[in-house]
């Protein structure tokens, strides 16, 4: 089996995670910006951790064999405070020349507050102005369904962004159809205990079909799995899914969206 | 997949899953002072559950889902909690 893991917060993960990843048949690992948990007192935070996704944390990677890209942004948890967002994102552009970045992300709505849709228009601009694809995480329970509509809507506000260059994450079965009825893609993420379990992705890719859907973990620093991926192959397996439909959702999948981006390459296994 | 098959790889699952329901909405009966809009979105979406509904999973997350369309004027806190309190007073 080979997997494309194209959502996981590998700075929150240990070495131990690496091995087991490429065990199983990682082929390369994406790495969103995110919230580290606590709020960063400054752009100078973020600016250091930009550098971690794009230097140092590639290299981590490659110790175990495993390409890593990274998407950057400053993340919806923290986009409250428009002037901070103002200053980080006026760093992005500097980074997005690494080798590793493959775009905007993950942008999107937390609890969908006026300040937090400013932010998101800000990104997606800035995604429309350098040609960058855009990742979107959106809200979590009972903020979901609101803040996809809004992103949503945001993001077919803006003229020069292509559906088919953004993915919008952390689908469940009350969004999927919402987001792929816009002709942009759909992740699905597998979580232990909030979000969506391995045989609810498979139900929804039984009930919504494999064209522009992905999966991917998202592990972080929170009750998370890095092999949830590879689980839900076999979850589909158990179903008696073929060899072929589980290599397009896990590895043929990804790797279309992501190889939009030219430096997304990574080696036919 | 064949109903029979379904049952096989999934019965006993969602049997262990109904009866930690059970044991807990015990555990609240069991306790004191007041429930809030939590235990009340739960007992909503349960009603989900009966009879031949379809998209029963959609219109349980439909239940505990935030239905309004404009964005609120400033986010106080990060965490959601699982269910929508209605709109403030």
């Amino acid at each position: 089996m080979r997997y494309i893991e194209p959502h996981a917060h590998m700075v929150s993960r240990t070495t131990d995670d690496y091995t087991k990843m490429t065990l199983a048949g990682c082929a390369a690992v994406c790495e969103p910006a995110f919230w580290a948990g606590f709020d960063r007192s400054s752009a100078d935070g973020f600016h250091d951790y930009f550098c971690q996704l794009t230097d140092h944390e590639p290299k981590r990677a490659a110790k175990f064999g495993l390409p890593h890209f990274s998407w950057l942004c400053i993340n919806p948890k923290e986009s409250e405070d428009v002037k901070l967002a103002e200053d980080v994102i006026a760093l992005i552009p500097k980074f997005l020349d690494r080798p590793n970045v493959l775009g905007i992300g993950e942008i999107g709505l937390n609890k969908n507050s006026r300040n937090e849709m400013r932010v998101l228009e800000m990104h997606i601009d800035l995604a429309a102005r350098h040609s960058q694809l855009i990742l979107v995480h959106t809200p979590h329970l009972e903020d979901k369904l609101k803040g996809t509509r809004l992103i949503i809507d945001a993001i077919k506000s803006h003229k020069n962004i292509r559906p088919e260059r953004v993915i919008i994450d952390h689908v469940e079965e009350h969004t999927t159809k919402l987001v792929l009825d816009t002709g942009m893609w759909a992740g699905m993420t597998l979580y232990p205990e909030s979000k969506c379990s391995p045989p609810r992705a498979v139900d929804m890719l039984e009930v919504y079909g494999n064209e522009r859907v992905w999966m991917n973990c998202a592990c972080d620093w929170g009750v998370s799995d890095p092999l949830a991926v590879p689980k839900t192959a076999l979850e589909m397996k158990k179903r008696g899914h073929s060899a072929e439909a589980i290599d397009k959702v896990i590895f043929q999948n990804p790797l279309k969206f992501l190889g939009q981006c030219p430096k997304f390459k990574i080696a036919s296994r | 997949m064949t109903r029979q098959q379904v049952l096989d790889l999934y019965f006993m699952d969602a049997r262990s899953k109904l009866i930690d329901l059970a044991a807990f909405l015990d555990r609240i009966d069991r306790a004191d002072g007041p429930e809030d809009f939590r235990l009340k979105a739960l007992r909503t979406a349960i009603l989900e559950l009966s009879g031949d509904k379809k998209e029963k999973t959609k219109q349980v997350l439909l239940t505990f889902s935030d239905p309004s369309v404009d964005p609120i004027e400033k986010a106080t806190t990060k965490a959601a909690c699982g269910a929508y309190p209605g709109a403030p007073n």
